[in-house]
């Protein structure tokens, strides 16, 4: 992801400068602002308007600073102290350290008496019109204002005037709403809009007392970056209309995730409480998505609760069905299969498997005839827009193109020639809709003398096969996947799987034991170190050592998957 | 196992409170009088660095113009300038002295600073707006007759204290304003 600014990360080749924070001085990249030294330091600078990745424009005032410099005598060679260093000289008034860019011999204090009657008054200024709807605002709890009230604010108010009253609960976008009445007017979300997803739309009317966020009359911020202002807010201004009244956050349970709606693999933050998710947020990795993701990434998991959700093992034997326990209908599966030479099998993958999952499935192929088992996915595609969406909408297909299950949509016809023509007569379809998806017509799978599903929702598909296996959705399972630029990612369990709906792997590896495949493997980590130990592009890793950001994999990835 | 969703009039959204009506935006368009464009572009070349600084330039002309900024000058400049429209409604929703709708076509300013109040400004003030009939003060504080001829406005000094009380008329200055001549001032314009 491309920013147009960085302040947090200046270019690695930047001198240094001595510079003194809080009485120890230390080295810091020439130019650095001083809200990012301090926090490399280990200081807090508290601030508004500032964020990393937006242009500065220092409206909010919260983080004041005192700034000095070297002492000068007579001769302009600097006063050294008894310690060598050299003494400064305080410039009397307060300085924004957003926009106090480090020059050697600069001083800087972060949390002088001043400072804090600094920042003080700027909060009792910004609390004036505040509207204190916390109670009832989804903001609270990871609310700036809230935080920095009690870390730097009053313990009281002396504010008797009547409070300035504006706009709220404004429909400004298809998925995000206003309280004008909340906003501290730090001008986050225009930047944002403007300079970053190039929509400019969002400005301040009636400027002077009755300061007013607004979207021009006609416009609208539809953006589908839209929802991250609703993160970058520092106040609860902004609301997702998905999110709204939902959750209080302070009940959720955060899970680091990957976002599975593209290739792009955008790193999430996953919040849930008991077996529901409520909601997804970027999680900053400056390699995939910076601090950002697209709104139809982020909300994109509600099919996950869908109450067409598979959540029993179901068998069919003609017009009955019976649902079955896990350890009844894995055999059954795998003697069914067994009654196919591997010419009359075949397998759909899916680009929504993980890599583990890919690879049991390879092994199960090779149980079951290896290459003349004709196997390939389903490619998905739509446009990349040059921000962070890619093209291919599968977020793994590199995962199983590497496993051998891919031949890039290709053998899908073959497949499907093969089972009108009689010749392929089992079919095991995994986490794929083969009619509203793959646009295969009914008439072909009715053909099929066996039909295995693996997947998370009733469809056309399902409603015709012989072993209904339901599995688990990305946000209730472990595993990794590559994203389209080749970067090895994990995936983590942050709500249990719906009734008796399973790990995918764990169906898979147990289905791989029945039909005769047993190996030993028992923990999604040796199912990885596995996989490691047979394709190349894995050697040395493990499922740990993946890590939260993930790691570059050194193989080149095959390019016909290329998302851009 | 699905996400309870909760359904309260309370929450209901409310369409944004705009500036000017959305319906208005592309109502009654004004026809450009010859040159005003060539106009546009001239004060534009005053402007080498950036584009943009010409935008109140431009709505100083259109006001000027037109008599007041409509949606339609809004998006207008915008589009001349390359800039979005919000960037020019940000600007003409600050400044007082931009106007988004109609006054009366003779413009009568009173000075209301201390040298003029202490000279009788404010009795002489009540009386242009009561021979001009004005109706209440718009939120620029501009009182406006309602056949559209006359527009009285109660101002801030016009730097001529020495001479108190003073009016503008128009472009006019005209010093020491008793209420007789007001009528006479008055009779002139038309
Ligand atoms: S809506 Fe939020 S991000 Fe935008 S200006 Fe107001 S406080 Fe800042
Ligand atoms: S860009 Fe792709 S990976 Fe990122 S949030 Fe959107 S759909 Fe998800
Ligand atoms: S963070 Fe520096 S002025 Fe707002
Ligand atoms: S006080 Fe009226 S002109 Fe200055």
């Amino acid at each position: 992801m491309k920013n147009p600014f960085n302040h947090d990360h200046p270019p690695a080749d930047t001198p240094l400068v001595n510079v003194q924070i809080d009485g120890v001085w230390t080295q810091m990249p020439k130019g650095l602002n001083a809200v990012e030294a301090a926090r490399r330091v280990g200081k807090f600078i508290p601030h508004y308007c500032y964020h990393p990745k937006l242009a500065i424009v220092g409206n909010c005032r919260m983080c004041l600073i005192e700034t000095g410099g070297p002492k000068m005598d007579a001769s302009r060679a600097p006063v050294l102290d008894a310690s060598g260093k050299p003494e400064i000289n305080w410039v009397p008034r307060p300085a924004i350290g957003c926009a106090t860019n480090l020059t050697e011999g600069m001083a800087i204090r972060t949390d002088s008496p001043l400072v804090q009657e600094c920042r003080r008054g700027v909060m009792e200024f910004l609390l004036i019109n505040h509207p204190l709807d916390c109670p009832i605002c989804d903001q609270a709890g990871e609310c700036k204002l809230q935080e920095y009230s009690v870390q730097y604010g009053n313990d009281h108010s002396r504010f008797v005037e009547e409070k300035v009253k504006k706009p709220k609960r404004v429909d400004i976008g298809e998925r995000i709403v206003l309280d004008d009445e909340r906003c501290i007017m730090c001008s986050r979300c225009i930047r944002f809009a403007k300079d970053t997803v190039h929509d400019d739309v969002l400005g301040f009317t009636e400027r002077g007392s009755h300061t007013t966020l607004a979207v021009h009359p006609g416009q609208r911020f539809d953006n589908n970056y839209s929802l991250n202002t609703v993160d970058i807010c520092p106040v609860g201004a902004l609301t997702s209309k998905d999110f709204r009244f939902q959750m209080r956050v302070w009940f959720l349970k955060e899970t680091k995730g990957i976002c599975t709606n593209c290739a792009t693999g955008c790193n999430t933050i996953i919040g849930s409480r008991e077996s529901t998710l409520y909601r997804m947020t970027p999680r900053e990795n400056e390699a995939v998505n910076s601090e950002w993701m697209c709104d139809q990434g982020r909300l994109g998991f509600h099919y996950i609760h869908d109450p067409k959700r598979l959540t029993q093992p179901i068998a069919r034997h003609g017009p009955e069905t019976t649902p079955l326990a896990w350890s009844e209908i894995i055999p059954q599966v795998a003697e069914r299969l067994r009654q196919f030479v591997p010419e009359q099998i075949g397998i759909v993958a899916s680009g929504r498997l993980t890599n583990e999952e890919a690879f049991l499935v390879a092994e199960i192929r090779r149980v079951l005839g290896g290459d003349s088992v004709l196997t390939d996915y389903v490619p998905r595609f739509g446009r990349a827009d040059g921000i962070l969406r890619s093209a291919d909408l599968n977020p793994n297909t590199h995962g199983v193109t590497l496993m051998g299950l891919s031949n890039g949509g290709a053998s899908l016809a073959d497949l499907r020639r093969s089972i009108d023509a009689g010749q392929i007569r089992a079919l095991v379809v995994l986490h794929e809709d083969l009619t509203a998806e793959a646009g295969w017509d009914g008439a072909t799978l009715q053909k099929l003398d066996l039909l295995v599903t693996l997947g998370l929702l009733q469809n056309p598909t399902t409603d015709r096969a012989d072993f209904i296996l339901p599995g688990a959705s990305f946000a209730e399972k472990r595993g990794s996947m590559i994203n389209g630029a080749g970067r090895l990612q994990r995936l983590n369990r942050a709500i249990p799987s719906p009734g008796q709906a399973w790990d995918d792997w764990q169906i898979l590896l147990r289905l791989k034991e029945a039909l005769g495949g047993g190996n030993g493997l028992h923990t999604i980590e040796e199912v990885f170190k596995a996989m490691a130990a047979q394709v190349p592009a894995f050697a040395g890793l493990t499922l740990s050592r993946i890590g939260d950001l993930g790691i570059e994999l050194e193989a080149a990835m095959p390019k016909e998957t290329a998302t851009e | 196992m699905s996400n309870p969703r909760a359904v309260d009039p309370a929450t209901q959204l409310v369409e944004p409170e705009h500036a000017f009506p959305v319906s208005e935006a592309h109502g009654a368009l004004v026809t450009f009088p010859t040159g005003f464009e060539a106009k546009c572009d001239e004060l534009i070349t005053h402007y080498p660095v950036s584009k943009r600084s010409a935008s109140l330039p431009l709505l100083h002309l259109w006001q000027e113009t037109f008599g007041h900024i409509s949606p339609q000058g809004i998006e207008w400049i915008a589009a001349k300038l390359d800039l979005q429209p919000i960037n020019i409604l940000e600007l003409v929703t600050f400044y007082p002295m931009f106007r988004q709708h109609p006054i009366g076509r003779i413009q009568i300013k009173v000075c209301r600073t201390l040298s003029c109040a202490l000279a009788g400004s404010y009795k002489l003030c009540d009386h242009f707006r009561e021979r001009c009939g004005t109706a209440t003060s718009d939120a620029h504080g501009i009182a406006s007759s309602p056949e559209g001829k006359y527009a009285v406005e109660f101002v801030e000094c016009i730097a001529s204290c020495g001479t108190a009380p003073v009016i503008m008329i128009n472009d006019d200055f005209h010093e020491a304003v008793t209420l007789q001549r007001a009528d006479e001032l008055l009779g002139k314009y038309d």
